[in-house]
């Protein structure tokens, strides 16, 4: 059994901030992402058209249902052959938020469902046109009832970044395994890594769940 | 794409649907285990168990999988790369879990609790009974939608060199060349196996509720329905319950 040593951790973490720096790009870029295209097909599933909401419902079930890495591998893998070459981070970006995207979309879908039907019939009723009944009356309500939810998703998205490391993007467990590949001592870059997770992470859980109870009643 | 691929994939669907049943029991256990003790009486036996969720649903899957690949075999403990994956999945989705069973549990009326014990019933009896019969139908809608997320999981295992279906699509990658076809295929098998567990538990869903004389919601064609308020904990929804 190795000695946990302070010393060691001292000297890599540095290099750990580094990626966790990178991580939390990853995650702050894939949240965008993630926010916008989830909005669009959350409107898009609401077309009274039916050859809009199948392809957009059999896409988001299908990107829904399957692994977020086994999504990125075919990004990382396949755009190139494509003609599109985008450096890992960006592909990382693009991945993690087309994947989240699916999930945000059911909750924009639940916060416009949540709008009460007064509101739409108020609308109607002073004629605005349909461009303004959503975004002065609809939206606005709705986005204050998905905010907690749309938080929980970005948690969920920081904790399924280290998978942009089989990607070659140097984000947190990357570089822990990056250390370890030359020391050959992973105790304390991994562990450092998890508890980096845990002390993000729970707090911000925290912080969102006060949110909840303020904003949703 | 010819035979030999076929059958490297078959091989890894076989390896992926074994890591999910594994996984998928362990967390199971966990989720009644921990969510039963978060309703617990006795404060210390509830904080305990706080403390495993919080724990476990703050940490990343990977990096505590990685952890218990690596980090654990310098304490003495070397565990087979499927065991890793296993316990890794089991324990993190179990936490995940055990909020639905806690949230059911409490769901259940109080009345219903109250009989119970008017009629004398040990705690057990209460329990096994009264309790868990009428929870356990609003726990299947949850418990798909984990075992979905499960499922996409096994996934990770892969970077654990464990032939399952990722790892296998790698393996033909390099062999063939071809990443569109190969992956392609293999988020379809993903699909497949997605759109069967579905079925299965909509199944057990239906027996569940039909036990105690409900009827099933309605749902879409591929009917997953995702907890309104996002993977985090619920404050203003209970599982089954409208927010």
């Amino acid at each position: 059994m190795n000695n946990w040593s302070w010393e060691y951790v001292g000297d890599i973490l540095p290099d750990l901030l580094h990626g966790l720096w990178i991580t939390v790009q990853a995650t702050l870029l894939g949240s965008l992402v993630a926010f916008a295209l989830g909005l669009v097909w959350a409107l898009a599933l609401r077309s009274p058209s039916r050859w809009v909401t199948w392809p957009v419902s059999i896409v988001v079930e299908f990107v829904r249902n399957t692994p977020l890495l086994v999504q990125l591998f075919f990004l990382f893998f396949v755009l190139p052959g494509w003609g599109l070459t985008f450096d890992p981070l960006t592909t990382g970006v693009i991945g993690l938020g087309l994947h989240y995207s699916t999930y945000t979309a059911e909750v924009y879908r639940a916060g416009i469902d949540g709008v009460p039907e007064g509101q739409w019939e108020a609308a109607t009723a002073l004629s605005l046109p349909r461009r303004r009944t959503w975004t002065a009356v609809i939206l606005p309500q709705a986005f204050r009832r998905v905010v907690p939810a749309l938080g929980n998703y970005v948690i969920a998205m920081f904790k399924d970044t280290p998978m942009l490391a089989a990607i070659t993007v140097a984000e947190l467990l990357f570089q822990a395994n990056s250390i370890s590949a030359t020391t050959f001592d992973y105790m304390e870059p991994i562990t450092v890594v998890g508890v980096l997770f845990i002390v993000i992470s729970y707090p911000t859980s925290l912080l969102l769940r006060a949110l909840e109870r303020r904003l949703v009643r | 794409m010819t035979g030999a691929l076929w059958e490297l994939f078959f091989e890894g669907v076989w390896i992926t649907v074994q890591l999910m049943v594994y996984s998928a029991v362990l967390a199971a256990a966990v989720a009644f285990g921990i969510g039963l003790a978060r309703t617990s009486r006795l404060w210390i036996v509830r904080f305990l168990s706080g403390v495993y969720v919080e724990f476990f649903r703050g940490t990343s899957a990977l990096v505590l999988m990685f952890w218990l690949f690596f980090a654990l075999p310098l304490l003495g403990w070397q565990l087979a790369g499927l065991w890793a994956g296993t316990l890794a999945l089991g324990l993190s989705y179990g936490a995940y879990g055990s909020e639905v069973v806690r949230g059911s549990v409490q769901a259940v009326a109080p009345a219903q609790r109250e009989a119970a014990i008017a009629l004398s019933f040990t705690p057990w009896q209460r329990m096994r009974k009264v309790i868990l019969p009428q929870a356990v139908p609003e726990m299947m809608p949850p418990f798909n939608n984990l075992l979905i997320e499960l499922l996409k999981g096994t996934a990770l295992a892969s970077l654990l060199s464990i032939g399952e279906l990722t790892f296998q699509a790698k393996l033909a990658r390099l062999s063939t060349g071809q990443s569109a076809q190969v992956y392609g295929i293999i988020l379809v098998l993903y699909f497949v196996i997605a759109f069967v567990v579905t079925r299965i538990m909509r199944l057990l869903e239906r027996r569940a509720k039909a036990s105690i004389g409900r009827a099933p919601e309605k749902s879409g064609w591929f009917s997953r329905r995702l907890p309104i308020g996002g993977p985090g904990p619920q404050v203003t929804t209970a599982p089954g319950g409208k927010p």
